[in-house]
C-alpha cells in the first residue's frame, strides 16, 4: 500500500467516525432535512466531475464529462436549496393567520418567514 | 507537493470543516438553518478550489470547459427548478433523485477513471483499481436503485412488492458477475469487463428496489443514501481528493445511521427487507381480533364535543394524512383547539410518512411550531393523561397487537394510543395497513372510527367544532 492511500483511509475510517459523532445527535424532528442535508454533501461529486475535464480529450471523455457535471450539480443545488426551503418551515411558534398562504404558494409566500427568534436560542 | 497544490488541498479540509459543522448545527430545528449556510459555504469554497484548480492545470481544452459549464449550468437550473416546485408530499421522491444522479455522477467518475487509465500503461493496474471497481458498483446500484424507489414512491411504479420467480436467482447471478467481473478487471484492463459491470451493477439496482414494498421506503432510501456516500468517497479515492472522501463518508454515516433508525423502528432486520415485503417469509399468526368485534363509527358532532371540552388532545398523524394533503386541514383544527385552551400535540412514529422525519416536514409546512411534535419515546408516557387521542391515516403504527408475539407486527415499537381516555380514529375504511392484519385498537371499547378521507373529515369536525362553541 502506498503512503497515500493509507492516508486517504485514515481520512475515510476517521470521517465516518465523525459522521456518525455528530449525526447521532440529530433529533427525529430534522431527519428529513438531515438526509437533504447529507444529500447537498454529497453533491461535491461536483468536483469529481469537473476533474475529469483535465484528461478529457477526445468525444467519450467529453460526453462523461457533460453527464457527470450535469447530475453532479443537479445534486448539489437541487440539494441545498430544498434543504433551505424545508428549514425555513421550522418555526418555534405559528406565525399570524396572515402567513397561512395557500399550499401551493408554499414557498415564496414563506421568504419573510424570519429566523430572528429561532436563532436566538 | 507543491505550494499550489497544498494551498488546494487545505481549502479543501477548509471546506470538509464546514460539512462537519453544518451537520453539527443540525441537531437543534433553531441553529439548522445556520447548519445549512455554513454547508453551503463550503460546498462554494471547494467548488471555487476545483474551478481554480483546473486554470492552474491549464489541460482543459476548450470543449472541455463548455462541456463542463453547459453541463454544470443545465444541471443547476433542473436542480433550482426541482427544488423550489417539489410539493412536500413529494420530498421522498425528490430526494431519491439526487441519490440517483449523485451515485450516477460517482459511478461516471470511476467510469472515466477505468478509461482513460487504460489508455495509459500500467495505469488501471494500480492501487486505486479496488476502489474504481467499488465506485463503479456501489454508483450503478444507487442509481437503478433510486430510479426505481423515486418511481415507486411517485405511483409510476406500483407501490406493491414485485416479486417475481426465480427473482433471489437473478439477484445472486447478478452479484456473482459483478464480483468476478471486478476481480478480473484488478489484473486485466478490459473494456468489455467494465461494460459487464455496468450493466450488471444497474440490473442489480433494479432488482434490489423492485421486491421492496411501499412501507419499506424509509429504510430503503436511507440505505441508498448511505450508498450514494460511500460511492461518492470511492470517487474520492479513485481521483485522490480528500475533500469527497470525507464528504461521501458523512453522508454514508448519516444514511447508516438513518437506516438502523428506519429499520428498529418497525423492528425488522434490513435483510428482512431487503429480501422481501410483509409476511412473505414469517409465518403469520391470525390476529385475536375476532370477526364479529363491535365497531362503533362516531358523527362529526360528536366527535367535535369530545374535542372541544377535552383539555389535552394528541393527534396521532400517519401516511393517510399526507396522501390525503391533509396537514394544513389538521393544523386548522389544532390551532382551533389550542385556542380554547387546550394542550395539542402530535406523536410522531419513526417510520410516519415515506421517509425519515417526513410527517415533521409536513406539519412544519402547515404552520405547526416544532416543539408540538413530539417523538415516540417521548409522548407514550402522556397518552394516559390525554382525554382524545385522534389517529388520523396512521394504523400498523398505533396496533396493540405488537405488544403480543406471534402477529406480523410483534416487537415493533409502537405508540400507545390505547392508554388515551377515549380514542377517535380517522380513516377511510376498515381495510388493513401495509402488515395486512387487523388493527386491534379499532375493536377497543374507547375507540370510535370516522370513515372519510382525512382532508374531508377535518373539515367537518373543524366546523362542527366552530358551530359547537360558536
Amino acid at each position: 500500500m502506498s503512503t497515500a492511500l493509507v492516508t486517504d483511509l485514515t481520512i475515510f475510517v476517521l470521517a465516518l467516525l465523525v459522521g456518525i459523532e455528530v449525526i447521532g445527535k440529530v433529533p427525529a424532528t430534522l431527519h428529513t432535512p438531515l438526509m437533504s442535508a447529507a444529500n447537498s454533501i454529497h453533491g461535491i461529486v461536483l468536483a469529481g466531475a469537473l476533474l475529469i475535464g483535465i484528461t478529457a480529450h477526445n468525444a467519450v471523455g467529453y460526453v462523461l464529462a457533460f453527464i457527470a457535471a450535469f447530475f453532479a450539480a443537479a445534486n448539489v443545488v437541487g440539494g441545498y436549496a430544498v434543504t433551505g426551503r424545508m428549514l425555513k418551515m421550522f418555526r418555534r411558534k405559528a406565525q399570524p393567520p396572515a402567513a397561512q398562504a395557500p399550499a401551493a404558494e408554499a414557498a415564496p409566500a414563506q421568504v419573510p418567514a424570519q429566523s430572528a427568534p429561532d436563532t436566538q436560542s | 507537493m507543491n505550494t499550489f497544490t497544498t494551498n488546494i488541498q487545505l481549502v479543501y479540509v477548509l471546506a470538509a470543516a464546514c460539512f462537519v459543522i453544518g451537520l453539527h448545527l443540525m441537531n437543534s430545528p433553531a441553529t439548522a438553518r445556520r447548519g445549512n449556510q455554513v454547508s453551503t459555504a463550503g460546498m462554494a469554497i471547494a467548488v471555487i478550489a476545483t474551478l481554480v484548480l483546473l486554470i492552474h492545470d491549464g489541460s482543459v481544452t476548450g470543449i472541455g470547459w463548455t462541456v463542463l459549464i453547459v453541463g454544470a449550468l443545465l444541471g443547476s437550473i433542473v436542480g433550482l427548478y426541482s427544488a423550489r416546485t417539489v410539493q412536500m408530499t413529494a420530498m421522498p421522491q425528490l430526494v431519491s433523485m439526487f441519490n440517483a444522479v449523485g451515485g450516477g455522477a460517482a459511478a461516471l467518475v470511476a467510469v472515466y477513471e477505468y478509461i482513460h487509465d487504460e489508455s495509459t500503461p500500467g495505469g488501471v493496474l494500480g492501487t486505486t483499481s479496488v476502489f474504481t471497481v467499488l465506485d463503479v458498483i456501489i454508483g450503478s446500484v444507487t442509481f437503478t436503485g433510486s430510479l426505481i424507489a423515486a418511481g415507486k414512491l411517485q405511483g409510476i411504479i406500483t407501490g406493491q412488492p414485485v416479486v417475481f420467480r426465480g427473482g433471489q436467482v437473478i439477484n445472486a447471478a447478478l452479484a456473482v458477475i459483478a464480483v468476478g467481473t471486478g476481480a478480473f478487471m484488478f489484473t486485466t484492463a478490459s473494456l468489455p469487463a467494465l461494460l459487464i459491470l455496468v450493466l450488471a451493477s444497474l440490473a442489480f439496482g433494479v432488482m434490489m428496489v423492485l421486491p421492496i414494498g411501499g412501507a419499506d421506503m424509509p429504510v430503503v432510501i436511507s440505505l441508498l443514501n448511505a450508498f450514494t456516500g460511500t460511492a461518492v468517497a470511492m470517487a474520492g479515492f479513485v481521483v485522490g481528493n480528500w475533500a469527497l472522501i470525507v464528504a461521501g463518508a458523512l453522508v454514508g454515516a448519516s444514511g447508516g445511521i438513518l437506516t438502523k433508525l428506519m429499520a428498529d423502528a418497525m423492528n425488522r432486520s434490513l435483510a428482512n427487507i431487503i429480501i422481501g415485503g410483509f409476511g412473505t417469509g414469517d409465518s403469520v399468526v391470525a390476529t385475536a381480533v375476532a370477526a364479529d368485534a363491535q365497531i362503533r363509527s362516531i358523527a362529526a358532532d360528536d366527535a367535535a364535543i369530545q374535542l372541544a371540552y377535552a383539555s389535552k388532545v394528541i393527534i396521532v398523524p400517519g401516511y393517510g394524512l399526507a396522501a390525503a394533503q391533509a396537514q394544513h386541514g389538521v393544523a386548522e383544527l389544532a390551532s382551533l383547539l389550542e385556542s380554547r385552551g387546550i394542550d395539542v400535540s402530535y406523536a410522531i412514529h419513526p417510520v410516519a410518512g415515506r421517509m425519515p422525519g417526513h410527517m415533521n416536514v409536513l406539519l412544519a409546512e402547515a404552520n405547526v411550531p416544532y416543539p408540538l411534535l413530539k417523538e415516540m419515546d417521548e409522548v407514550n408516557p402522556e397518552f394516559a393523561r390525554a382525554d382524545v387521542a385522534l389517529v388520523i391515516g396512521a394504523n400498523d403504527v398505533t396496533n396493540p397487537a405488537a405488544r403480543r408475539p406471534g402477529t406480523a407486527i410483534s416487537g415493533m415499537p409502537i405508540l400507545d394510543v390505547d392508554q388515551a381516555k377515549s380514542i377517535i380514529v380517522i380513516k377511510r375504511s376498515m381495510g388493513t395497513g401495509y402488515a395486512g392484519i387487523d388493527n386491534e385498537l379499532y375493536a377497543n371499547s374507547k375507540t370510535s372510527m370516522y370513515f372519510a378521507d382525512a382532508k374531508k373529515a377535518l373539515a367537518e369536525m373543524t366546523a362542527a367544532v366552530k358551530t359547537l362553541v360558536g
